[in-house]
């Protein structure tokens, strides 16, 4: 029988990995895959406990992470074109100085 | 069977999200981001959750994973830059290691602990929480005020993606 914390502790790994993700890689990219890697696991405990207590909130409140995961892409991704004009590379180690 | 699909969907979307960690191209890792979508997506239906799980899907892995694939291919930044950074220090890589390791095993440690007394197991519930009409009735009642904000969001991060992406003229 499936418990709440089969999705609890898969989550935590989830999420672990995704920062993992972040604190390892030297890609601007592959650091906004891991923060959605964390954004998963977030949704994924909201479904489980919304699940577990019987109540819908937990799907809803996953649709808004996932509209804020949209919107923070979007942006994220206009930052790095704008970023990679202006260095020709995505190291984040490139972008240390306040300056533009 | 409920608990074999669990822990092969779990499987697959830990080991793909290593996988997406571990990889040194951008554009395979997208490709693997989209596999381990795909695998929470099974876990949501497990979850008696199914529009859930159709929309990370289409939302997920058909917009937002597209949008990453575009600037990847925009870019052309088929590989990562291989030099070590001087900011992190000799030990940094091995530092940063050992605490994901240690975040990981505290999240274990607690979540594994956390007492199911409040929340119940009732099958009885479950008919009514996949319920596409609750969902929207939930929407579009309790939750109506962040649904607009987030409306205003959406535009607001349009707005600043197309200004900032822009050509300096």
């Amino acid at each position: 029988m499936l418990s709440l914390n089969h999705f609890l502790v898969l989550s935590g790994i989830l999420f672990s990995i995704g920062t993992a993700g972040v604190f390892l890689r030297r890609n601007l990219i592959t650091i906004l895959l891991s923060i959605e890697i964390m954004l998963n696991a977030v949704n994924l405990t909201f479904v489980a406990v919304g699940r577990y207590l019987g109540t819908v909130d937990g799907q809803i409140i996953t649709f808004f992470v996932m509209t804020v995961a949209a919107a923070e892409a979007a942006v994220g991704l206009a930052l790095v074109i704008s970023l990679f004009r202006h260095r020709e590379t995505l190291s984040p180690d490139a972008f240390t100085t306040l300056r533009w | 069977m409920d608990v074999i699909a669990f822990y092969v969907f779990a499987a697959i979307a830990v080991v793909a999200s290593l996988l997406v960690i571990g990889q040194r191209n951008p554009m395979h890792s997208v490709m693997l981001l989209i596999v381990s979508f795909g695998a929470l997506s099974g876990l949501y239906v497990l979850l008696d959750a199914p529009f859930t799980a159709v929309t990370q899907i289409i939302v997920y892995a058909g917009a937002i994973m597209v949008l990453f694939l575009f600037v990847v291919m925009l870019l052309n930044a088929h590989t990562e830059d291989e030099v070590v950074p001087p900011t992190l220090g000799p030990h940094g890589m091995k530092v940063a290691v050992v605490l994901s390791l240690a975040l990981a095993a505290e999240a274990i440690w607690a979540f594994s602990r956390i007492s199911p007394t409040v929340f119940s197991n009732d099958p009885g519930l479950t008919g009514s929480i996949s319920s596409v009409a609750r969902i929207g009735a939930g929407i579009f009642t309790t939750h109506a005020f962040a649904f607009e904000v987030t409306s205003v969001l959406i535009l607001v991060a349009m707005v600043g993606a197309v200004v900032i992406a822009r050509k300096e003229a």
